[in-house]
């Protein structure tokens, strides 16, 4: 059954005081002859147009750097025809009963809002339209916009939105299904550059982060979680604990049943955040470690080389007869890949303040997913979701760690217990030994090539955590893996092991693990076959490939259509990219080399070069990065797309070459920045970025897709430089000095 | 213990033990929020103030060890915004999460202050404490030239050329 034919979106106009003008916008499920009605309408977005001439417009999304407080208010001024300096943009509260999808993940913003939030922006300006046509007695035909105001060409008259507002709001709004929207020649705020909303606050150091939340009578807590996976408290020195200065509380939390949900430790709430950090030094616990100690990095690598010698596990596909293509193959190329653990280390430390109340949670949070944190916190306290309200902060960094809230349920826990409202501040220390890590991975592929150095099988066993039943959280791999699709003998295999480290997504999940070994794996074999690298690729992508499996329809009138992986428009940013690197027009000198890779994840074709330069000695120095990217036909703020396209090159980079998480008995190792390289400005190289608009596809998200071909681009620049292959990461492991 | 601190040109006290980092005595006793907690070990520059004019990570310098030193936050470093770097970094649309900038911004601001027309070498020099996990090195190392621009323009503008 579809649902997505049972709800309509509409729209709501009302007067506000002093003459303005409240549109709102909903969907709601209409009324099925069997299911009851539900509940309230959801919310889609809202706009106040002030008798001044300011427009306020809601932003209801979660914003954690990548732009949605600028990017969503865009969409409705454009088609409402105003100037962007008339719009103010108020970030609103998590109200899932108003608000539709608000979270912040997976890229998926502009591909959910894109069509949603236009027809908005055009209703409200037929309305206006309408006011005015209404308030000169002159026919609606006859009537433009632009920057704010109606005109009447025929008798020069303008008037300003705010000025009709009150009339507007007396009238029926338009239908949102066939509101007309702007072609878009017509745009004249998407498609320009628009700074962020909030950049005059962040360089006068305003309070705008969860960190810099100030609730009246608010205390400082600090959480020491058993530093092992699921582990608990057997004592604490509670008492000695207690008696040390400014300490107001310390108490043992027992956690959830399930401890990648909220861990257990012992919480201390003090006067101020250095009391309670200098009691948690006097801290002494004994803690029960249980299973998980007897894990670690070591553990991991000996447990995946032997599950290479077994028979895998899984069938994740099966095309046609690998085993035997391979046998008749001229030429058969095999490699074993592996990548680290990752952190997220989101520069502002988890944090969240809450206040419990007359069994009444109030909390304000850096979260990326508030429904999920809303869940869960009503499921560790035992109290009604109704019950609990969420304030959106800013957030200093997402990158996928705040889609998980237990730093909420801490938070929320410690608050009830204390009866104060309480802010949890995490220290760094607490933040990388209790992340939901990036899993680390391991692949033996092997491929076949005919005699003419064509591509005729591939086989890739991978060695990932999980279950029998299901893969740990973004351990996964996909059926359609390139070149999944593209081959008529593939088989993709897999075998796990048992997991008790959490692990999550990391900005482009399971891609930002998979494009390297699969692309730097490809890499090899089109050196193999003899082939330039760009055209193997090319060649690769240009036969017409096997069925995708069906996507999962939505029940929101509002989704967006899919967005498959599309061959030709791969094709077209690798020729982008090739154009714009010069790629194979100059003869590199030894030790300077280019990479190709190229991914598709979260709607975005990608394509990137690397340009490297390897001293003899082995000093790497990378030179540049081209990207090419194809989002669709609208970059709708070109400042931000190239920032966030440019942080992903430079975040891949920094990945790659020198973050790893390792574990022994259990737990982290890695504590702070001083053990966990992030790229710093002199290694910060520049990356060229282009985006092909040539296409009829709506746009989509940027938060993630560039990310995962700089890897690759990377690696496959230093064999074409020093005939080093690189198959393990991070590259501080590996020597690459040349003679 | 209460201690007397000179904060963007008042005079401020603040009750903290002795051992307080600067940062939190900004942060929890004064309430100036705009400095930031990163690493608390002095590895990632979020919570850069100047004292006397230096850039110096607040997490580490103990509240004692301040005495009468001038110091400025970014809430200080211009009344309304206007500072060269604050321009820029609006021009030149920096930031993506933002909570690094303010750190990133002192530390710039020290620079500028001795290096009026730094080359990339010493912007490298004299940032690279300071971490920007969202990546946007680019766009810092464009607007502090750009803010080296308009320093130029702006002290020639008010006759108050060197």
């Amino acid at each position: 059954m579809s649902t997505a034919l049972s709800r309509r979106s509409f729209l709501r106009a009302s007067a506000i005081a002093g003459g303005g003008l409240l549109l709102t916008s909903f969907w709601e499920p209409l009324e099925a002859a069997t299911a009851p009605k539900t509940a309230d309408p959801v919310l889609n977005a809202f706009i106040r147009i002030h008798p001044d001439g300011t427009v306020t417009i809601a932003s209801k999304n979660p914003e954690i750097g990548q732009g949605v407080k600028t990017m969503l208010p865009m969409l409705i001024a454009d088609e409402l025809d105003l100037e962007w300096k008339q719009v103010r943009v108020e970030q609103v509260g998590f109200d899932p009963k108003r608000y539709e999808n608000q979270w912040a993940g997976g890229s998926q913003a502009v591909p959910n809002n894109w069509m949603p939030l236009r027809r908005v922006g055009a209703a409200g300006r037929s309305m206006l339209v309408a006011a005015a046509a209404k308030t000169w007695k002159v026919p609606e035909s006859e009537l433009t916009t632009s920057k704010g105001k109606v005109h009447h060409k025929k008798s020069g008259r303008s008037i300003s939105y705010g000025q009709l507002a009150a009339t507007a709001a007396t009238l029926t709004p338009p239908d949102l299904a066939s509101v007309k929207l702007k072609d878009p020649t017509e745009f004249t705020i998407i498609g320009t550059p628009i700074p962020g909303v909030d950049n005059r606050s962040i360089v006068t150091g305003k309070p705008l982060f969860g960190i810099d939340v100030t609730v009246p009578g608010m205390k400082f807590a600090t959480f020491l979680k058993c530093p092992v996976y699921g582990g608990k408290v057997k004592s604490a020195n509670l008492e000695q604990i207690r008696k040390m200065p400014g300490v107001l509380k310390a108490f043992v939390v027992e956690g959830s049943t399930d401890s990648n949900e909220f861990g257990a430790g012992v919480a201390i709430v003090a006067d101020g955040f250095w009391h309670a950090q200098t009691a948690r030094k006097a801290l002494q616990v004994t803690w029960d470690e249980g299973e998980t100690a007897k894990q670690g990095t070591s553990v991991f690598d000996a447990r995946a080389a032997a599950l290479f010698k077994e028979p895998p596990q899984k069938s994740l596909r099966k095309d046609g007869d690998v085993k035997a293509a391979l046998a008749k193959a001229a030429k058969v190329i095999t490699a074993e890949y592996s990548y680290p653990f990752l952190s997220h280390a989101q520069l502002e430390p988890q944090n969240c303040t809450a206040h419990f109340a007359d069994g009444k949670l109030t909390v304000w949070a850096p979260t990326q997913t508030p429904e999920d944190g809303r869940e869960l916190v009503a499921k560790v306290l035992g109290i009604k979701e109704d019950d609990i309200t969420i304030h959106l902060t800013r957030s200093g960094g997402g990158f996928g760690r705040r889609l998980q809230n237990d730093y909420m349920a801490e938070a929320a826990w410690i608050a009830r217990e204390t009866g104060v409202p309480v802010k949890l501040l995490w220290t760094r220390e607490d933040d990388f030994a209790h992340d939901f890590y990036r899993p680390g991975g391991y692949h033996a592929f092997s491929a076949g090539l005919d005699a003419s150095g064509k591509l005729t099988a591939f086989r890739d066993h991978f060695i990932s955590f999980g279950t029998e039943k299901e893969f740990a959280p973004s351990a996964a791999m996909s059926s359609t893996e390139f070149p999944a699709r593209f081959l008529p003998d593939l088989a993709l295999e897999a075998s796990v092991m048992p997991l008790g480290i959490p692990t999550g997504a990391l900005r482009a999940p399971r891609s930002n693990a998979l494009c390297f070994a699969f692309q730097s794996f490809l890499d090899e074999v089109a050196h193999a076959a003899g082939k330039d690298p760009l055209a193997f690729r090319r060649a690769l992508l240009s036969v017409t490939p096997l069925p995708a499996p069906p996507s999962t329809p939505s029940n929101s009138p509002n989704a967006p259509p899919p967005t498959p992986f599309d061959p030709a428009r791969m094709i077209g940013v690798l020729d982008l990219v090739a154009e714009k690197s010069g790629w194979g027009k100059q003869k590199l000198p030894r030790g300077t080399g280019m990479g190709v890779a190229f991914y598709f994840s979260h709607r975005g074709h990608f394509a990137e070069v690397a340009q490297v330069t390897v001293s003899k000695k082995g000093e790497l120095k990378i030179d540049k990065v081209w990207v090419a990217g194809d989002i669709g036909s609208v970059v709708i703020n070109p400042s931000n797309a190239e920032n966030q396209a440019q942080g992903a090159v430079l975040d891949g980079l920094s990945e790659a070459l020198g973050q790893e998480m390792t574990f022994e008995n259990g737990r982290a190792v890695q504590s702070n920045f001083h053990q966990y390289a992030l790229m710093r400005i002199p290694d910060s190289v520049p990356v060229e970025v282009h985006f092909r608009r040539g296409a009829e596809f709506p746009p989509t998200g940027l938060g993630e897709p560039a990310l995962p071909p700089a890897v690759p681009a990377l690696t496959n620049a230093i064999f074409a430089a020093t005939g080093k292959r690189v198959r393990s990461l991070p590259l501080t492991k590996h020597d690459l000095s040349w003679s | 213990m209460k201690y007397t601190l000179k904060v963007n040109g008042q005079t401020r006290t603040v009750d903290a033990p002795e051992d307080m980092p600067l940062l939190w005595a900004l942060r929890d006793g004064l309430d100036l929020k705009g400095t930031k907690f990163g690493c608390g070990i002095a590895q990632c520059g979020a919570c850069t103030v100047l004292i006397n004019g230096e850039a110096r990570r607040s997490c580490i310098t103990p509240v004692s060890a301040v005495g009468k030193a001038s110091i400025t936050t970014i809430e200080g470093l211009s009344k309304d915004g206007s500072h060269p770097l604050q321009r820029a970094w609006e021009e030149i649309d920096v930031p993506q999460c933002g909570y690094c900038q303010a750190g990133q911004i002192m530390s710039a601001a020290s620079l500028l202050a001795k290096t009026p027309n730094p080359t990339d070498g010493d912007i490298d020099q004299a940032m690279a404490g300071n971490l920007c996990r969202c990546a946007t090195y680019l766009r810092i190392r464009r607007a502090i030239h750009r803010a080296a621009e308009l320093g130029k323009t702006t002290a020639s503008a008010t006759g108050s050329g060197k």
